[in-house]
């Protein structure tokens, strides 16, 4: 066993591009279940807004990479719009319904063959990043030299990726606690626990879910956005319900309505996702584990194992600890609604 | 509410012109009032074939405390989710203090002056109790997320909020409670919050659906001279009630209603001796043996 092999790629993932792209999308996905109780599956389609507006620019537009920031915040509210108008009024269940085909629908589309040259089918879009690339260059990362230190050490490429990703996390991080600690966010707040109380003090309850279903939205658009420029590619399947899923079992995982829980939640995820694969992996290097006659695991079904085992700790989860790592227990005993 | 209040309860000058007011009102149902700060025209709900509410008239005058009484089913609740917009009726007409509600959503009403409270108490049982005070005022600039960013722009007015919740806990006895989450309340307790949190909104008509259900007697002693104390600072009273000895004692106006309909209105002597009251609540044949009543159906046969 190559346990140094192991632990340094759980360490890595601590603060490696999918901890930072998780935490993005993971961030917004709070405003919109944590602290106003929408139930969002959709917030993959959100990420790919963001990847295909910085996509676009390029391929389809013929316009420099920097509108694509515009260009995807614009898609993200225009999408939050087309999900909430029919179903805000509704009861919450609708807006999950609403979201999840949504979001299937957005992939579908752009993965299309019909619109193969707006979106670029199956294939995606590639080659739009140059120009965040040379930005990385000019203040110094030079794209095939290491940076870090210790285990943490990566190309310069991965690197200004990574640094550009963090101060987007600090950023969003910020003002998503700051929005909360606001009258604006106690609003939030008070329809997640009961919309017709809210609306009796005299709130527009509509609106406010409407804010915080775009507000969501437009953070996760930039999550995708990360993600593509990480890649340097925008593919459709990246953006599939599974995402969505992850995301929440993230968030979960460090805590609902609290931001530090939806930043260090996707830490721990890859930290525990890539920890459990790896060290699988290294188990049936040498071939499938057997007990006796019976095969326990072999090297093909390392990923689904991993998958099997990340959903039972979300049981367990769930179970022992439903308030996340960083959630309060008290305010969780109240659910007596 | 203060002991010198209680001491003067319901001889304040609102309070005494209120009572003269009511005092030339027919004890009628529909019947007109000299100030009316709500009034209902011909208010009808069907829910499928079901009438619920079917109100031809109801006035209601401003500074009394109005008691709004009828057995289960009767349509009360229905009638005030249709006055405060929670629910829209088939048709009719309405209007508060000069205002026509009929397309009026139900968050603006509370702008408007008009809040009301629920049968079954809604804390935000997540919030800490003066989270859900502060909760109550109306046009917090804060609440605009542009401006929610710029703490400047709403501190001094949070602090002004926040001032007049911590006034109306110890008013309402919820002071010690404050940093408590509400779910961590007593249910009597959460009805108060509830009605306090209702008077953040500075409302000129306070509606309360039910505050006395599963409130313990010594807390509903309570509940009456805050009702009394609302009224006596010029707020009118609305409110459903099944408790008939605090609609005695609290109210000025009863309205009864019986099957979607009002059957009955008057001061509470008045309708506690109203034989249409008494057949509402207690059957058509009550007072009179079974036996007569079969050989009425004798007779009939």
């Amino acid at each position: 066993m190559d346990w140094e092999a192991i632990f340094e790629g759980t360490v890595k993932s601590f603060i490696g591009i999918n901890a930072v792209y998780f935490a993005i999308a993971a961030i917004g996905l709070n405003v919109q279940f944590g602290f106003t109780g929408l139930l969002n599956f959709g917030q993959a389609a959100f990420m790919a807004a963001g990847a295909y507006g910085l996509g676009m620019t390029a391929h389809y537009f013929g316009i420099s990479f920097w509108w694509g920031i515009g260009i995807g915040i614009v898609y993200a509210i225009v999408l939050g719009l087309l999900m909430g108008i029919p179903t805000l009024r509704l009861r919450a269940d609708y807006l999950a319904i609403v979201t999840i085909a949504a979001a299937e629908i957005v992939r579908l589309v752009v993965r299309s063959v019909k619109f193969k040259d707006v979106f670029g089918g199956s294939d995606g879009i590639n080659e739009f990043s140059g120009e965040f690339r040379r930005v990385g260059t000019d203040v110094g990362f030079e794209v095939a030299d290491s940076y870090g230190f210790w285990w943490f050490t990566f190309t310069g490429r991965q690197m200004w990726t990574l640094v550009v990703g963090w101060i987007l996390v600090a950023f969003f991080g910020t003002l998503v606690y700051m929005l909360m600690k606001s009258p604006w966010g106690r609003v939030l707040k008070a329809i997640r626990e009961d919309e017709d109380a809210v609306r009796s003090l005299g709130k527009n309850v509509y609106s406010y879910k409407m804010q915080s279903l775009i507000l969501g939205g437009v953070i996760g658009t930039f999550s995708g956005m990360v993600f593509a420029l990480d890649r340097g590619s925008v593919q459709p399947d990246n953006y599939s319900r599974d995402v969505t899923f992850y995301v929440l079992t993230a968030l979960v995982l460090g805590g609902v309505a609290k931001v530090s829980g939806s930043i260090v939640g996707p830490m721990l995820f890859w930290a525990i996702f890539v920890f459990i694969e790896s060290t699988l992996r290294e188990f049936t290097r040498d071939g499938p584990v057997r007990i006796g006659d019976f095969t326990l695991i072999d090297s093909t079904q390392v990923g689904q194992i991993n998958l099997a085992l990340i959903g039972l700790m979300l049981m367990l989860l769930m179970i022992f600890r439903p308030q996340g790592l960083f959630g309060s227990r008290k305010e969780m005993a109240f659910d007596d609604r | 509410m203060t002991g010198d209040s209680t001491a003067q309860r319901g001889t304040s000058e609102i309070a005494v012109e209120a009572k003269r007011a009511l005092a030339t009102a027919a004890a009628e149902p529909g019947s007109a009032k000299p100030d009316p700060i709500l009034e209902a025209r011909d208010m009808v709900r069907n829910f499928g074939g079901i009438l619920a509410v079917d109100v031809e008239h109801l006035e209601v005058q401003r500074g009394s405390i109005t008691a709004l009484i009828g057995p289960n089913g009767a349509g009360k609740t229905t009638f005030f989710n249709l006055l405060t917009g929670f629910d829209e009726p088939t048709r009719g007409w309405w209007q508060f203090d000069g205002h026509q509600m009929s397309d009026v959503a139900a968050h603006r009403t509370a702008a408007m002056g008009m809040v009301r409270t629920f049968q079954l108490t809604k804390s935000l049982t997540k919030l800490p109790v003066i989270e859900n005070m502060k909760l109550g005022a109306t046009a917090q600039r804060g609440e605009k997320w542009w401006n929610a960013l710029v703490p400047s722009l709403w501190r001094d007015q949070e602090h002004e909020i926040e001032a007049r919740a911590d006034e109306l806990l110890a008013r309402f006895a919820l002071g010690h409670m404050r940093d408590e989450y509400a779910g961590a309340l007593s249910g009597g307790q959460r009805k108060l919050l509830e009605m306090a949190r209702a008077l953040m909104t500075q409302p000129r008509l306070v509606m309360l659906d039910e505050p006395m259900a599963g409130v313990n007697p010594a807390l509903k002693q309570n509940l009456n001279d805050h009702i009394r104390g609302l009224r006596d600072e010029g707020v009118t009273v609305l409110f459903v009630e099944h408790d008939m000895d605090m609609v005695h004692d609290v109210s000025d106006w009863v309205v009864v209603m019986a099957e979607g309909r009002i059957i009955a209105e008057g001061t509470p002597d008045q309708i506690s001796n109203n034989p249409d009251v008494i057949d509402a609540y207690l059957g058509s044949h009550q007072g009179t043996s079974l036996l007569e009543d079969l050989e009425a159906l004798e007779d009939l046969g």
